[in-house]
């Protein structure tokens, strides 16, 4: 393998900063999905969780 | 008509050049060097201050304010999903402006330290971080509380990054008093958020905010202009000078503090906010007179500054009284 394919190696400052941007979306993302649950027990109550079997 | 610093407007196509050079001067590394890749260090933080929170803050509060003044009650988890995504909408449009205005903010000393023009974001980074949140916010209040609320909030974000940012911001002095309705309609939204309709009490919030902003920012412009005429950005004091600017400024305290009393002029409120809002109107106009009488040779422009700082305490105020006096005349009647 050439030089040129090992890619770029990231620096301890980068490798720290991609860290935290993933923490941030990853709780963004949950969030987000419990936003949604929740807003959806909201508007249509409490019967949307009881359904005929 | 008295002239204001000289101003060369910048078209954004030859800034861009400048942004390369920013991008170059950002490489850290031998290979980022080489490859011309910069590998981003941005941190949330970083992210957040792209949100413009000072002005988030301006936006939630006015939206509460809409929200709660309603005639509807509405399920607080689903209020909150509203004042939520209208923030996020806010700040999306706040990173579109960044990314879009990193050239100019560049050449600002109240700007310079904004992520973008200071390196720590790149301008791609910016713009998909703006679109990404513009769409979700969008989305969010659409599905989860209203279309017309929602639909409201993507004009508020098309208005201020396209029509805002991109065209009035650059070409007429004119651009914060048409682009002043981008900051206007977050009460309006909050209240189409509940009610699912528009109302003229929702109107006269908006137009409070719509007429305030020309003074708010003319008096920072006064007291910034070398700022502005250096960015190239034709603010009224830079075109029509000082002197006009401080009549238009007079003038438009004079139309916003009766505006301010109309809620209970048209018995949307009670006679305690009236009196309120009308005693916060008349401070607003002694300050605007104080910036009115100010010499042109005022180098420090003391009255400007104070006039801004006042203009941000008014809106505050007179909103705050406006919620209090809904949520106590609802107490006192129910």
């Amino acid at each position: 393998m050439s030089e040129d394919d090992k890619g770029i190696t990231l620096t301890p400052a980068q490798k720290k900063a991609r860290r935290s941007r993933n923490v941030a979306i990853a709780i963004g993302l949950a969030l987000l999905v419990v936003m949604f649950y929740v807003a959806t027990i909201a508007k249509f109550g409490p019967a949307i969780l009881s359904r005929p079997l | 008509m008295d002239s204001g610093p000289p101003i060369r407007r910048r078209s954004r196509t030859k800034n861009n050049k400048n942004l390369e050079a920013l991008g170059m001067a950002l490489a850290t590394t031998d290979r980022e060097i080489e490859t011309g890749i910069h590998l981003s260090e941005a941190t949330p933080s970083d992210y957040f201050a792209l949100l413009k929170p000072r002005v988030m803050a301006l936006v939630v509060f006015t939206a509460v304010v809409g929200l709660v003044a309603a005639p509807v009650s509405v399920n607080p988890f689903i209020a909150l999903i509203a004042i939520l995504s209208i923030a996020v909408g806010a700040g999306a449009s706040g990173a579109l402006n960044m990314w879009y205005d990193a050239d100019i903010d560049a050449l600002m000393s109240r700007t310079a330290t904004r992520p973008v023009p200071s390196g720590r974001v790149q301008p791609g980074e910016a713009l998909v971080f703006g679109l990404v949140l513009s769409a979700l916010s969008v989305m969010t209040l659409g599905v989860l509380v209203d279309w017309l609320a929602a639909s409201l909030l993507a004009f508020t974000i098309f208005f201020y990054a396209v029509v805002y940012t991109m065209w009035l911001k650059r070409w007429t002095p004119q651009n914060i008093v048409i682009g002043g309705a981008a900051g206007a309609f977050p009460p309006m939204i909050g209240w189409a958020a509940a009610t699912g309709s528009v109302s003229l009490e929702s109107v006269i919030l908006f137009a409070i905010i719509f007429l305030w902003t020309p003074p708010h920012f003319w008096a920072l412009a006064l007291f910034k202009s070398a700022d502005y005429g250096r960015a190239g950005v034709p603010m009224m004091p830079n075109v029509a000078g000082n002197a006009s600017t401080r009549r238009q400024i007079f003038a438009y305290s004079v139309i916003i503090a009766p505006v301010g009393v109309l809620p209970a002029a048209l018995g949307y409120a009670s006679l305690g906010y009236g009196i309120g809002a009308a005693a916060l109107g008349v401070g607003f106009v002694w300050y605007a007179w104080q910036v009115l009488r100010m010499s042109d040779d005022d180098q420090v422009m003391k009255p400007a500054k104070a006039l801004f700082a006042y203009s941000i305490l008014y809106l505050f105020a007179i909103f705050a009284i406006y919620l209090v006096d809904t949520v106590v005349g609802r107490a006192m009647a129910g």
